[in-house]
């Protein structure tokens, strides 16, 4: 790794007033950003860590909302909602390894929005709303493509709060070397709505299934979602782990097993 | 009651307490006194004419000592080849250099262009970020077919083609087989590949050469599995340093599967740079540069025909493959398409006729080598594949026809057609017990309870035969083998009557610290922990070959035997004496010599301390102390062999295939440490179950390696797998070494790909899915996408 500045505030205003000074980078969980500076593929001046402020960290139950703090662990999450939001809870115990889900956070994870993440399933799949330091911004909102999201350079993310969903569940079929999410599908059914959001899959990131949240608003089922086509395969990413057309297929394929799970 | 001492008892690994404390010394530990840090520049273009390479700004940087280039060895020797394979044609194969820095053209990627020596690590990765190099990238030949074309982009300039040799074996049968064929009532051929794979051993390799001026000795401690041969080849072929002033020293390392075989550059660099610069010079690969430096193996595409009569005998086979070399030639590559893989055709089987057709290709790719089974995985996976499409082409059930064909235990030693002699074994035997542990006859319950669930259940069977414990020198010497192949071991016994042993062979997983002791245990009676195994340090262990093949305790072991055998010998001559008895009414039993018939008898201890205190000794007869050394030289391969099956389930949904229950049945001879050797059978199930499902190495028509990371190379994971029955007890020993072992330590990975995939592909045709056969790695992606073409 190249040498950098590296800074630890307390507050999300002396974060942000750090981030504001050329090159820096803000640094979450690191689960990303380490391996990365460890590989000499970045070469931020400063490194701002996330890791001291107190404020963006621990989950608080609301009236029908639940609100992570973005500096929450991925471990932390899949404790402590195992009970009360348990696709949410189950979604968080799957991401990477034990050592990961100890470092790596909610707000790490949305802020570089890798396309095969789970978070933004979660988030786009229950139309969570993502809270920064200046302002709230609809999940509809803040998804823009790959590593691309509605934050400014300066911006962070905060908290995230959720609707809790009647019924919710998070369909993973894994990338066998990485383990990331080849396909992942969150379906939320939220009042009269559905919401169908599906990760790893497409060339511009998450992506909500619209075809799919129709077809459930109207008979919430997987023989609902077997009548659909495939979402278009030229959308797709193709690499070696699967062409567009098989990805394709399994977004379909998790939707079902989604919807399944949610009982 | 399991035996608690010696030959057959199941004692835990005494490694264990220091690899799982941390306190292991591996090479990383080690760090020398005045040690600076080399980093390489490596090709990131497969294949390049280099332009220019400015140094220069690098050399300026802070802390660089000093930088090397293709120019600083001009007068080293190239990386030697340590087999060589004649052409049909009776040529020998095209051998050309293999430089420790590219020489004006890079051949791929992840070639050496120039290395950097600083005070730190960081320091000399910064200036060689600073090398200016410019290269005028040429067409890369990546794929074998396309780099034999006419007009192909050549490797190398200056050799006629690609073609490293064109192979047969045997040749004079060629012709019949040809026509066994034409005349055969059925013929069932099959085109397959098997993948490229990275070994990755859980340690990188390290290499840190010293230089003492005092005394003109070099010193390079490395990740080898074999010290002795790394010095003999750096020191005489590359470096020009005779032995007595060159150590190499190989501690504990952390797996090697083959790839630590090979001489590589990077450990005669760091050899070599140490005494130009005065200071002792270290590397550590980071696991990126692992994916391009480290020999990577298999990488075979094959044509395979099976001709059978209308009862299912087999009448002939005949197979061609394409084995990939990369750019170079690796130092045990060519060996391993050809002698290590077209020899195990004939399999467990009475196939009377057999022709093997293997050329090798240059291509712009990292050097291939021995990987885990080396050939003998490759020569496995086509046959037992074809067996199985020849069963189901002619209505016959799997393990029938495999038996109907089998070599018979009255027809030992069994001399096949592809020049081996199979001294012993017995693979009904094996296949009946796996039939016992497999239950094969619950299996459709099996199946209809997984089809309630939506999933195709399949079993697989696979009957292998390997050989191992490489080999008899004079044999392999006129395969062109360019060393012997014998091992060594000198046995110390100290005057209180411990002992230990230097042994020529090297422990990487394998281990020999536990199990040696419990051969001598066994032969002279005294305790395992009186017994201590010294390796790996070619200063203090006799002139060995070193591990892999499966060879260490069937070769090394035996040595040891011999050994000892003199020690036992040479103390009961000391014992006659000191009880006044004659030598030949001595006996030996749990450490003390006794005179036959009376209760007169001396301990193992007072007879070793005799021998180092003579006060009372036959100084006329016999020399004081007590130590031998052996060398030795096997008669003939070991041929393990065994019968495996498994089952799975293939979700047709998304392709993905589970392994629901493994069973291994092999003949390993007999056994020195059972727990140990069903961790070296699980092992390999590991890395045969990666291969089959989940392991490849991709690179991408320009030669880039794709899979260069763990997030895009798949490595198997503990739930990856399913708890493995694993099961030795059928045993027909080796006649031709004092121990009677065959060896243990690649079965696994040569028996399981073809196991997995005959299931995989049970499962889709019971599915009535019409699949034949699926490419390894069979990825959820490879499996979807054949049952998709087939319905």
């Amino acid at each position: 790794m190249y040498a950098f500045e590296f800074v630890k505030p307390k507050t999300v205003e002396e974060a942000v007033a750090a981030l504001r000074e050329s090159e820096a980078k803000a640094l979450a969980g690191g689960q990303t950003l380490i391996p990365t500076l460890k590989q000499r593929l970045a070469a931020p001046e400063k490194l701002v860590s996330l890791a001291g402020i107190e404020a963006l960290k621990g989950i608080r139950m609301g009236d029908g909302v639940v609100e992570i703090g973005a500096g929450t662990t991925h471990a932390t999450v899949a404790r402590e909602l195992a009970g009360s939001v348990p696709a949410l809870a189950a979604l968080a115990g799957d991401i990477g390894d034990p050592a990961v889900r100890n470092r790596g956070t909610i707000g790490g994870s949305l802020a570089n929005n890798d396309p095969s993440a789970d978070w933004p399933a979660a988030v786009l799949g229950t139309g969570a709303t993502v809270v920064t330091d200046r302002r709230e911004i609809a999940a509809d909102d803040f998804f823009q493509g790959l590593f691309t999201t509605a934050l400014e350079e300066d911006e962070i993310i905060t908290a995230v709060r959720f609707p809790i969903p009647e019924a919710a569940a998070y369909a993973k079929f894994d990338q066998p070397a990485s383990r990331f999410a080849l396909v992942g599908v969150f379906v939320a059914r939220l009042g009269g709505d559905v919401r169908v959001a599906v990760t790893g899959a497409s060339e511009n990131g998450v992506f909500r299934w619209q075809e799919a949240e129709a077809a459930l608003e109207a008979d919430f089922s997987p023989a609902a979602v077997e009548a659909l086509a495939p979402p278009p395969a030229e959308e797709m990413i193709s690499d070696l782990h699967g062409a567009g057309d098989y990805r394709a297929h399994l977004v379909k394929v998790m939707t079902k097993r989604a919807v399944a799970a949610c009982g | 009651m399991p035996k608690d001492h010696g030959i057959g008892a199941p004692i835990r690994r005494r490694e264990d307490l220091r690899f799982l404390t941390g306190s292991g010394r591996y090479t990383d530990d080690i760090n020398l006194p005045g040690q600076a840090y080399v980093r390489f520049l490596r090709s990131d273009v497969a294949h390049g004419r280099i332009k220019r390479l400015d140094t220069s700004a690098a050399a300026a940087m802070d802390g660089v000592i000093r930088v090397f280039t293709a120019r600083d060895f001009e007068n080293v020797g190239g990386l030697p080849c340590g087999w060589q394979i004649t052409s049909r044609d009776g040529n020998p194969m095209a051998e050309p250099k293999h430089p420790i820095m590219a020489e004006g053209k890079v051949r791929h990627v992840g070639e050496i262009i120039a290395a950097v020596i600083a005070e730190t690590p960081g320091q000399a990765q910064d200036a060689v970020e600073a090398i200016e190099v410019e290269i005028e990238e040429l067409p890369a030949v990546i794929d074998m077919a396309a780099a034999l074309e006419e007009g192909a982009p050549k490797v190398h300039d200056d050799l006629p083609s690609n073609l490293c040799f064109d192979w047969g074996l045997v040749e004079e049968n060629r012709e019949k087989v040809d026509e066994a064929i034409r005349n055969a009532p059925h013929v069932v051929s099959l085109e397959l590949v098997n993948q490229r794979l990275a070994p990755n051993a859980m340690e990188p390799r390290v290499a840190i050469g010293a230089y003492d001026k005092a005394t003109d000795e070099h010193t390079l401690y490395t990740t080898s599995q074999n010290p002795h041969v790394i010095r003999l080849l750096m020191g005489a072929f590359v470096l020009g340093i005779p032995e007595h002033k060159l150590r190499v020293v190989a501690p504990d390392v952390g797996g090697g599967f083959g790839s630590k075989i090979f001489h590589y550059a990077e450990e005669a660099f760091c050899t070599y740079a140490a005494k130009v610069v005065g200071r002792p010079v270290k590397w550590t690969s980071s696991r990126s540069e692992a994916f391009m430096s480290d020999a990577q193996g298999r990488d075979h595409v094959t044509k395979i025909e099976l001709a059978l009569d209308e009862e299912g005998h087999f009448l002939a086979l005949r197979t061609h493959t394409l084995a990939n070399m990369g750019a170079y030639l690796s130092t045990f590559a060519p060996a391993v398409p050809t002698w290590l893989h077209g020899t195990l055709m004939a399999g467990t089987y009475r196939t009377p006729l057999i022709y093997v057709n293997v050329k090798a290709v240059f291509t712009n790719t990292v050097p291939v080598d021995a990987y885990r089974g080396a050939g003998r995985p490759e020569a496995t996976f086509q046959l037992e594949r074809v067996i199985d499409k020849a069963a189901r082409e002619l209505g016959m059930d799997p393990v029938e026809i495999r038996r109907k064909n089998f070599i018979n235990p009255d027809q030992f030693p069994y001399e096949t057609p592809v020049a081996l002699v199979y001294d012993t074994g017995n693979y009904h035997a094996t296949l009946e017990k796996l039939e016992e542990l497999a239950d094969f006859g619950g299996f459709e319950a099996r199946r209809q309870e997984s089809a309630a669930r939506g999933r195709l259940r399949g079993l697989g069977v696979n009957c292998y035969i390997e050989a191992c414990g490489i080999a008899p020198s004079n044999l392999v010497g006129q395969l062109g083998a360019r060393a012997g192949l014998y091992d060594s071991a000198t046995v110390r016994v100290n005057p209180t009557g411990s002992i230990t042993v230097h042994t020529g062979v090297h422990s990487h997983g394998q281990s020999h610290e536990t199990t040696f002791p419990q051969v001598i245990a066994e032969m002279i009676g005294i305790p395992e922990d009186q017994i201590e195994i010294v390796h790996g340090d070619t200063a203090n262990s006799p002139m060995g070959m070193g591990t892999y093949g499966s060879r260490s305790i069937a070769v090394g072991g035996s040595a040891m035997v011999r050994a000892t055998e003199k020690i036992i010998a040479k103390a009961k001559k000391i014992a006659a004496h000191l009880l006044e008895a004659s030598e030949g009414d001595i006996e030996l039993k749990d450490g003390k010599f006794t005179v036959k018939g009376t209760d007169r008898e001396v301990a193992w201890a007072d007879v070793t301390l005799a021998a180092y205190v003579p006060h009372n000794y036959p100084l006329d007869e016999l020399e004081p102390g007590l130590e031998e050394t052996s060398f030795y030289d096997p008669a003939n391969f070991t041929f393990p062999s065994g019968a495996y099956a498994c089952e799975v389930e293939v979700d047709p949904e998304t392709g993905k295939v589970e392994v629901c229950s493994f069973v291994a049945v092999d003949d390993f001879g007999n056994v020195i440490n059972p727990m140990v050797v069903d961790g070296q059978v699980h092992g390999g199930l590991a890395q045969g179950i990666g291969q089959a499902l989940l392991e490849q190495c991709v690179y991408d028509e320009n030669g880039q390696l794709v899979t260069a990371s763990y997030m895009d190379y798949a490595m198997p994971r503990a739930d990856d797998l399913p708890s493995f029955t694993v099961d030795h007890s059928c045993q027909t020993p080796c006649t031709h070494n004092p121990l009677g072992v065959k060896g243990c330590g690649e079965a696994g990975a040569i028996g399981s790909p073809p196991t997995i995939v005959n299931a995989v592909i049970d499962a889709l045709q019971r599915g009535g899915i019409r699949v034949d056969h699926i490419d390894m790695p069979l990825t959820p992606a490879r499996v979807w996408s054949a049952i998709r073409a087939a319905s």
